[in-house]
């Protein structure tokens, strides 16, 4: 129990210190030790707590419910303040708030919400989830800490506000662990507004007008599902017969009883992983300062909403409302992995690629079976790992190269090889067999062939363009300059440097120990709630072994390797002027043979593909409620 | 015994040919001279070949070119001009932008006579082509192994 | 135990000696088709064998290391295929190869290379959910994605897959690298593509290159082979006849666009593969 309290409140603790603290070297080492700090808390909660069953936890403290009550009237009331700020077509963002503080006020206020006995819990899941957060939100935080210097470096027009961004940062990870650690659905809401509230201030942070207009259609978007949650709430307390806010026992009961509410949570959910039709506000996201796209919008605050997803997946398991659940996750996975293929901008792509992966989540968590949700959950893992490395190297390649177009990056092989390699290496455990990514994709094809041919024919067609734009992403890196630009000088600083190193080791640590993470922590979990679990076949890890000992071992052998070839011009029909890319063209003139990837915006466009696809999941989106109505 | 001989595969390159020699070294590949039957293929590609086969008289404009080309061909390499103009020039040999035949160029291993050359005296250029190569290669791995 | 080592020894072995023979095969075929005589069957170890004895060289240092993690993953495919493993892991084996294949084109950096691996890309996303779909309706008959349980299913799969053996079909002309899809790196060099993908690439490297090609069409008949493992003698005529009919379609087909690939393979797969698949759905349930 006071794991979880330390958990809980630490973060909270320090963010107010952080708030007041001038950004300093004091105040950047207070940082890098909370960041141990947490994560080593989180460790120490999976040591103790892992491959056991579900500890309930009783808080003896008065009167903590109203507490909770005034703490979400005060999110309410300061949104509203901030709301004064909003263009007139802005106008439902002030409304969605006024209607969730109403139905909380009205659960609240009528005395409807009953009492939960145990109000935090922690079983396997909840342990995967604190250590992502905690370990890999730490990484992030502590990444920031010189990232940050840079930014404002670079960006000398802008105000610095890096107490407030640091207090954001640690109030935000203590409000995720209150998300993965409550049983009280009440307060659960609680926690989600905060991450809600936190990404709306992180996004405005540059403070220019795109920022302002994409933290509020963050925060409008969110709001929706925040309704639904909101809803799912009031019907729980109004007209459920059970009349329960207990997580574990609306799980309990199952789909015969919980569907509404549990479907309307689930809106709630998808709206938080960004997925389609709500994917605009991730895009959108993307101005903020790349940590914050990494912690909240890749690693940690869009997995709360696959985090509920999953854990009503037994829930939704065989419904009408899980099957359009897993449609829309499957239908976003197919969608956004296409429009990826035609962006340049490396944030976009990561978005897009984000919210593909969601979606692949989404759709386990829909389905529901044992196989599904194990696969869900090993997504969920490998996810977080390899997508705050990538971001993490973007923010680093963007500083240092001054651009985050992928087109720019070619030759960092040559140029930085440090970056380059742990960019690799997050790309390698994005998409390529034996790293995990690629083993819970292959699970969900296992999953989907077993109860939902049409999701398994999304995430074949799904997979190929993700297959094509990672690869064209590693060519551009990979792909070694003619002429050798100057050694760039600046170095990446430490902090960055722990931050990617930690991140690059966990990628290549969690492809060879899966077994091992899924024997003793998410078999635990799935046989808990299913009775049964999936049993992973020994020639395939064999094999699986022997890939990844391959991918090690032969860069060494490269290294090792003593005869280097003799080298020549490349080919340019015989043209080569001089060692670099150029050659002589029509009536003598020196061209520059420059070489681009291909977008295929002839055959995809990201318009037109986002419209049909914010159509077809809204129409599954009307069709879930109103057949989980009747 | 040198796997060389039996699989040369050929460059072509037009210097500044009338197309004439051109012709004759594409009739070479179709089905009446077939010269497939030596394994002999026209890869288009100097990393990949292993005669670099030129017709026409070299000219101001492509000298680079064509010293490009055989920069880029991997050791063990001959070069086989073909026809008269190949060989020292030809009737072009006094114009202003001719430099004169290829080996004003790059070192030439076998001259093959013709206007146009026929595609009998082509093939039998790129046999004897194959002699020169095997010797090359003789002296590549001695080479290589003195090295 | 044995048999497995046996299976690994002749994979390692006696498929790149048969993919070589295969290749001469076709070389002779293909001449007779175009009323030539046509290489000696043994040329393209002859090829091989030559390109061994030539300098390496190479645009960058670089380039060559990827061609060997390119063959290693190939073999290792191979090795998981033939030895009965997964199908769908072996499917992603073989892209992770195709990866590997591509970034040394990348890594060269010349405009026809990188043409070529942007093309190859462009090929592998054509072709990539054909063969996930095969592996789907093969799970769906024999209730296994274990090769060893695909080989052993009793009946014949053709009869229950014939749309996804069209469907596979069609990309296994992608997969053969062979008009009118080779766009990556065309049959012959002298095109405006010059060798596309393996351009800058030359002597041990182009024959590793070569042989990890012999083992790839091994492994491309495997999986003709499946479809008709009921019986062997049927299945090997099938395996004869398919490589005749895609050497025909060589022959008589000029180079498509990259557009119609991806569009034609996509829209093939998808109504061939797709609704075979639904329809086994359906009649499982």
């Amino acid at each position: 129990m006071n794991i979880i309290l330390f958990l809980l409140l630490f973060p909270a603790v320090v963010s107010l210190v952080f708030a007041v603290l001038p950004p300093n070297s004091f105040r950047n080492m207070l940082v890098r030790i909370s960041c141990l700090l947490i994560a080593a808390g989180s460790i120490y909660a999976a040591l103790v707590f892992s491959g056991q069953g579900t500890y309930f936890f009783k808080v003896n403290f008065p009167h903590l419910d109203k507490l909770f009550f005034a703490g979400e009237m005060l999110v309410s009331a300061f949104l509203l303040v901030r709301c004064l700020k909003i263009k007139p077509k802005e106008f439902y963002i002030p409304i969605l708030i006024v209607l969730q503080a109403g139905i909380m006020a009205y659960c609240e206020l009528t005395h409807a919400v009953p009492e939960v006995e145990h109000a935090f819990y922690i079983d396997n899941f909840s342990i995967i989830m604190a250590l992502i957060i905690g370990i890999i939100g730490s990484l992030i935080c502590w990444y920031a800490v010189s990232y940050m210097k840079d930014y404002h470096h670079h960006h000398p027009e802008m105000k610095n506000r890096q107490r407030s961004f640091f207090f954001i940062l640690f109030f935000f990870l203590s409000a995720m662990f209150g998300v993965v650690f409550s049983n009280n659905l009440v307060w659960m809401y609680f926690f989600w507004e905060i991450t809600t509230l936190s990404s709306f201030i992180l996004i405005g942070y540059p403070k220019t007008e795109e920022a302002t207009r994409n933290s509020f259609r963050a925060l409008g978007l969110n709001l929706t599902g925040g309704l639904g949650f909101a809803l799912g709430i009031l019907y729980l307390v109004k007209f459920s017969p059970e009349h329960t806010v207990d997580l574990a026992r609306v799980i309990e009961l199952g789909s015969a009883v919980m569907l509404i509410p549990v479907a309307l949570i689930a809106f709630a959910g998808i709206a938080k992983s960004a997925q389609m039709p709500f994917s605009s506000w991730l895009l959108g996201a993307m101005v903020a300062p790349t940590p914050v796209s990494a912690l909240l919008h890749s690693s940690t605050m869009v997995k709360a909403g696959i985090f509920i997803l999953i854990k009503f997946a037994p829930v939704f398991q065989g419904t009408w409302a899980g099957y359009c659940l897993a449609l829309i996750g499957g239908v976003t996975f197919l969608m956004t992995s296409i429009i990826a293929v035609t962006q340049s901008n490396a944030k976009r792509v990561l978005a897009y690629s984000t919210i593909a992966n969601l979606g692949l989540i989404v759709a386990c968590a829909g389905v529901g079976t044992y196989e599904a949700v194990w696969a869900a959950i090993m997504l969920t893992i490998f996810h977080a790992v390899s997508k705050a490395l990538l971001f993490l190297g973007v923010g680093s390649i963007e500083h240092k190269i001054g651009s985050r177009d992928i087109e720019d990056m070619d030759g960092l092989i040559v140029n930085r090889p440090g970056l380059a390699m742990v960019v690799l290496i997050g790309i390698l455990g994005m998409f390529l067999a034996p790293f995990g990514m690629l083993i819970s994709k292959w699970a969900c094809i296992e999953a989907f062939v077993n109860s939902n041919i049409v999701l398994a024919v999304l995430l074949a067609f799904g997979s190929a363009p993700t297959l094509f734009f990672w690869a064209k992403w590693m060519g551009k890196i990979v792909s070694v300059p003619a002429k050798q630009s100057d050694k760039a000088k600046d170095k990446v600083s430490a902090d960055e440097w722990t931050a990617l190193g930690v991140l690059a080791g966990l990628t290549v640590a969690t492809a060879a120990l899966f077994p091992l993470i899924s024997s003793i922590s998410v078999e635990q979990y799935i046989i808990s709630v299913y009775h049964q679990t999936v049993t992973l076949t020994q020639g395939n890890i064999i094999i699986m072994s022997i890939m990844l000992a391959l991918l090690i071992l032969l860069p060494l052998a490269f290294f090792a390797y003593p005869k280097k070839p003799m080298l020549v011009q490349r080919y340019l029909a015989g043209a080569n002027i001089g060692d670099a890319n150029a050659y002589q063209g029509s009536i003598g003139q020196t061209q520059l043979a420059t070489m681009r990837n291909y977008y295929l915006t002839s055959v995809f466009s990201e318009s037109v593909l986002v419209k049909i696809s914010i159509f077809v999941t809204i129409a599954i989106i009307v069709a879930m409620f109103s057949v989980v109505k009747l | 015994m040198s796997f060389l001989k039996k699989s040369p595969w050929v460059l072509h390159y037009d210097g500044s040919s009338c197309n004439g020699c051109d012709i004759e070294v594409l009739a070479c590949l179709t089905p009446i001279y077939d010269i497939e039957r030596f394994g002999i293929v026209n890869t288009g590609n100097p990393k990949h070949a292993d005669v670099l086969l030129i017709t026409g008289s070299i000219n101001e404009q492509n000298i680079e070119v064509v010293k490009n080309l055989y920069n880029q061909m991997p050791d063990p390499k001959v070069v086989a001009a073909i026809g008269i103009c190949a060989a020292t020039g030809g009737i072009f040999r006094e114009c202003y932008n001719i430099k004169g035949g290829v080996d004003t160029v790059i070192p030439v291993d076998i001259y093959i006579p013709g206007c146009a050359a026929r595609p009998e005296a082509i093939i039998d250029g790129v046999v004897a082509a194959l002699g020169v190569l095997e010797k090359k290669a003789e002296a590549f791995k001695s080479m290589k192994v003195s090295a | 135990m044995i048999k497995t080592a046996l299976l690994i020894v002749g994979w390692v072995v006696v498929a790149p000696v048969l993919g070589g023979l295969l290749a001469g095969f076709d070389r002779i075929v293909t001449a007779r088709m175009q009323s030539r005589v046509g290489p000696p069957l043994f040329q393209p170890f002859y090829d091989v064998f030559k390109l061994m004895s030539k300098r390496s060289v190479a645009v960058n240092k670089f380039q060559n290391f990827y061609m060997l993690c390119f063959i290693a993953f190939v073999i290792i495919t191979g090795l998981l295929f033939f030895t009965g493993g997964d199908l769908l892991l072996t499917i992603f084996a073989l892209a992770v190869a195709g990866v590997f294949f591509v970034l040394g084109a990348y890594s060269a950096n010349s405009p026809y290379s990188n043409i070529g691996a942007e093309r190859e890309l462009i090929q592998m996303m054509s072709y990539e959910p054909m063969l996930i779909l095969m592996a789907m309706g093969m799970f769906m008959v024999t209730k296994s994605f274990h090769v060893n349980d695909i080989m052993g299913f009793s009946k014949p799969l053709i009869a229950y897959l014939p749309g996804v053996f069209i469907g596979f079909l069609f990309i296994l002309t992608i997969k053969l690298r062979k008009s009118p899809f080779d766009l990556s790196s065309s049959h012959h060099g002298h095109q405006e593509l010059v060798k596309g993908i393996t351009t800058e690439f030359s002597g041990k490297t182009l024959a590793i290159i070569e042989i990890a090609h012999w083992y790839e069409n091994i492994l491309l008949l495997g999986f003709i082979y499946m479809f008709f493992a009921f019986n062997p003698i049927v299945a090997i005529s099938a395996i004869v006849i398919t490589y005749l009919f895609e050497i025909l379609i060589d022959n008589s087909y000029a180079r498509l666009t990259w557009h119609f690939t991806l569009k034609s393979s996509w829209i093939v797969s998808g109504i061939f593969g797709v609704s075979n698949l639904l329809i086994l759905a359906f009649l499982g349930k």
